[in-house]
C-alpha cells in the first residue's frame, strides 16, 4: 500500500465528521428520552395498577374489580383490629354484628368495589361511536374522492375536515352538549356520546378511507366498468373490498384514542355513578339509547380530581387505568391482526 | 333506447365505402368529432369508419389523440372531469352513443376493453372471468363454467390454466395476465373490443401470443387496437388510421399505409424518421 493511500484511509477530524458525531448523538437521545418517558408511563400503570388488579392467591386476578361496581370503601376499627369493607359487605357485616353499629368508621366513596359499569359503558360508546363513525365516514369518502368533481369545493370540504382534527376535544364536548343534549333534548344519554365521539373521529376514518380508496389501483375500476359495471357495483365489488383493511386499522386506531378522551363524554354521555345497568331497568328499546353510562375515562377523572385521594383512592385509579390501558392496547393490536389477515387476501 | 336490440338487428349498419377493397360493412361511424380535456382540444375533426369484423389499428406519436379516440368509442373518458364531445357523432350501428338516451352501462358491455397495463382483478381467475357475467345477474354454476372454459379458450389461455382456475390470477405471468384480461372482456360477448397497446407492457414471446390470438378473434369481434408499435400494426391490422397532433391524417387499408403512404407525414412516421 502507497503512503497516499494510507493518508487517505486514515480516521481524519473535519468539520463534516463531528457534526456527524453530534447529529446521531442527539437523535440517539431523543430517542431515549422517548423511551423512558415512555416506560415510565407505562410502568407506573403496570406496576401499581397490577397491585389492584392481581391478586397473590388464587384465581390471582381480582375478579370483583371486573365484575362489581364501585362502592364506599368503610376504614374501621372492630375488637381492635383495622378492618376495610366495601358498603355493602359493611351493612352486612353490621347485621351480623350488632355491637358493631356504632362502630366508628371512615368512608372513602368509589374506593371499594370494582368498575364493571365504566367498561360495560366505554365498550359500549366505542361500539355505537364506531358504527356511527364508518357509516358516515366511509360514504362520505367514497362520495369525496369516487364521485365528487374534484375541484375547489371538494378541496375545500377536504380543508374543512382536516381543520375538523385539530379541534380541542373539549369543543366537540361542548358542541354535542350545545345540540345533542340540549338542542335536541336527548339529556345525557348513550346516542349523544356516540355522535360526539363519532363527530369527532370523523376526521381520521374519512382521511383514512380516502387514503385507502386511492390507494386502490385505477384498472380495477377502469377494467370493471369496461365490463359494464355501474359505479357502484364496481365500487362495491372492486374497490371498497380492497381499500377495506386500511380503512378498518386507521378507523379503530383513531376510535382507541377517542375512546380514552374524557372532555367530550362528560357533558354528553357520562355519569359519575349510575346504579343500573344499561340493560336494566329498560321500558321499551328507546330507553336504552337515551341513558347515560359511566366510562371509564371519566371514572379515572372523578377518582383521580373530584373525590378526597388519600391511599384507598389510589388503588382505584391505577386499577382503573391499567385496566383502560389493556383495553385500548387491544383494541389496537386487533385492528392490526386484522389489517395483517385482510392484506394477505387481497394482494395485488 | 334499446341499445341491445338495435345492436343485433342486421338491418341497421349499411356502409358508404371509403376506401379501397375489400370492403366490409360499417360498424362505428365516426362523424366529424371534436373532443376537449377542459379547454385543450384533443381531437380535431375525426372522420373514420370502423369495419365490422376487421382490426383496425391506430397509430401515431404519444400525445396523438389515439387513446383518446379509443376511449371515446365505449365512453371511458366519461370517467375523467372536464371531458367532452363538442362536435360531431359517433355512432355504432347507427346509433349516437353521446345520445343522452343512451345506456353508457349497455355501450359498455358491447364495446369491451382490454387496457395497456393488464389488470386482472386481485381475485381467482375463475372470478375475474365471470365478473361481467355476474353483474348481469348470471349465477347458475354450469352456466358460468361453460362461459369460464369457452372464454379461456378463446383467449388460448385454457390449457395454461385449466388446473389452477380458483387461484389468483394475479399469480400469472404478464402475457397470461393481459390474454385473462381479453379472455373477461369475451366472456361478456361484446361485438366491439377495444385494444389500448395491449402489448406495450409485454415481452416478445408473449406479445407474439397476444398477436396470435388477435388473428383469431377478428373472426368474430371487430377490433380496434392502439399501438405504438408500427410492426405490429402492419402484422395484425387490416385497416390503419394514422394520427398526428389530435388530427387523423391518413385512413386506409394496413397495408396501403405501410408500402404507399398517400401522405408525406404517415410516410415520414412510418419509415421511422419522426415519433
Amino acid at each position: 500500500m502507497s503512503a497516499l493511500n494510507r493518508h487517505i484511509l486514515q480516521s481524519q477530524p473535519s468539520a463534516a465528521r463531528r457534526w456527524e458525531a453530534a447529529a446521531v448523538w442527539l437523535f440517539r437521545s431523543a430517542t431515549y428520552v422517548i423511551l423512558f418517558c415512555g416506560a415510565l408511563v407505562f410502568g407506573t400503570i403496570v406496576f401499581k395498577g397490577s397491585k389492584t388488579v392481581f391478586t397473590t392467591t388464587a384465581p390471582f386476578i381480582n375478579v370483583a374489580f371486573f365484575t362489581e361496581a364501585p362502592e364506599s370503601l368503610y376504614v374501621f376499627e372492630y375488637q381492635g383490629q383495622k378492618r376495610e369493607m366495601g358498603d355493602r359487605e359493611f351493612r352486612a357485616f353490621k347485621a351480623q354484628h350488632p355491637d358493631a353499629s356504632n362502630v366508628k368508621s371512615e368512608s372513602y366513596v368509589y374506593s371499594a368495589g370494582g368498575i364493571f359499569p365504566c367498561i360495560v359503558g366505554t365498550v359500549l360508546l366505542v361500539l355505537g361511536s364506531m358504527f356511527i363513525a364508518l357509516t358516515l365516514g366511509v360514504s362520505a369518502a367514497v362520495y369525496l374522492s369516487e364521485y365528487a368533481t374534484q375541484g375547489r369545493v371538494v378541496t375545500a370540504i377536504r380543508l374543512a375536515i382536516l381543520n375538523l382534527a385539530g379541534v380541542p376535544s373539549i369543543v366537540f364536548g361542548l358542541f354535542g352538549l350545545g345540540l345533542f343534549v340540549i338542542y335536541l333534548d336527548w339529556n345525557v344519554s348513550l346516542i349523544a356520546g356516540w355522535f360526539t365521539l363519532a363527530l369527532m373521529v370523523l376526521p381520521v376514518v374519512i382521511t383514512a378511507s380516502e387514503e385507502s380508496l386511492k390507494s386502490v389501483p385505477k384498472g380495477f375500476r377502469e377494467g370493471s366498468l369496461a365490463l359494464g359495471a355501474t359505479k357502484w357495483q364496481t365500487i362495491r365489488k372492486n374497490v371498497l373490498p380492497y381499500a377495506l383493511p386500511g380503512i378498518l386499522t386507521s378507523s379503530i386506531l383513531g376510535i382507541a384514542r377517542v375512546a380514552g378522551e374524557t372532555a367530550p363524554i362528560m357533558f354528553t354521555a357520562a355519569y359519575v355513578v349510575r346504579d343500573k345497568l344499561p340493560w336494566e331497568g329498560l321500558t321499551s328499546v328507546s330507553d336504552f339509547f337515551f341513558q347515560g353510562v359511566m366510562a371509564l375515562p371519566y371514572h379515572i377523572y372523578v377518582v383521580s380530581s373530584k373525590i378526597p385521594q388519600n391511599e384507598y383512592t389510589e388503588r382505584v385509579q391505577y386499577g382503573t387505568a391499567f385496566v383502560f390501558l389493556m383495553i385500548v392496547a387491544t383494541i389496537a393490536t386487533s385492528s392490526i391482526l386484522l389489517r395483517n389477515k385482510l392484506r394477505n387476501r387481497y394482494k395485488w | 333506447m334499446d341499445i341491445k336490440t338495435s345492436f343485433n338487428s342486421s338491418s341497421s349498419g349499411r356502409s358508404i365505402p371509403v376506401t379501397s377493397s375489400p370492403v366490409g360493412p360499417t360498424l362505428i361511424d365516426i362523424d366529424h368529432v371534436d373532443f376537449y380535456y377542459g379547454t385543450s382540444q384533443a381531437l380535431h375533426d375525426i372522420n373514420l369508419k370502423i369495419e365490422e369484423k376487421k382490426v383496425t389499428a391506430f397509430i401515431g406519436p404519444s400525445g396523438c389523440g389515439k387513446s383518446t379516440l379509443l376511449r371515446c368509442l365505449n365512453r371511458m373518458n366519461d370517467l375523467i372531469d372536464g371531458t367532452r364531445v363538442a362536435k360531431g357523432q359517433i355512432k355504432i350501428r347507427g346509433i349516437n352513443i353521446y345520445d343522452p338516451s343512451v345506456d353508457v352501462i349497455e355501450l359498455r358491455k358491447r364495446v369491451g376493453m382490454v387496457f395497456q397495463k393488464s389488470n386482472p382483478f386481485p381475485k381467482s381467475i375463475y372470478e375475474n372471468i365471470t365478473y361481467g357475467l355476474r353483474l348481469q345477474g348470471r349465477s347458475n354454476k354450469s352456466d358460468l363454467d361453460a362461459v369460464v372454459e369457452k372464454s379461456l379458450r378463446g383467449a388460448a389461455l385454457w390449457d395454461e390454466v385449466k388446473d389452477r382456475l380458483h387461484t389468483s390470477g394475479l399469480g400469472l405471468s404478464g402475457g397470461q395476465q393481459q390474454r385473462l384480461c381479453i379472455a373477461r372482456a369475451i366472456a361478456v360477448e361484446p361485438e366491439v373490443i377495444l385494444m389500448d397497446e395491449p402489448c406495450s407492457a409485454l415481452d416478445p414471446i408473449a406479445t407474439v401470443k397476444v398477436e396470435e390470438l388477435i388473428q383469431e378473434l377478428r373472426t368474430k369481434f371487430t377490433i380496434v387496437i392502439v399501438t405504438h408499435n408500427m410492426q405490429q400494426a402492419a402484422r395484425c391490422s387490416d385497416k390503419t388510421a394514422f394520427f398526428y397532433m389530435g388530427k387523423l391524417i391518413e385512413f386506409a387499408d394496413t397495408r396501403a399505409i405501410f408500402m404507399n403512404p398517400a401522405n408525406a407525414q404517415t410516410e415520414a412516421y412510418v419509415s421511422g424518421r419522426f415519433g
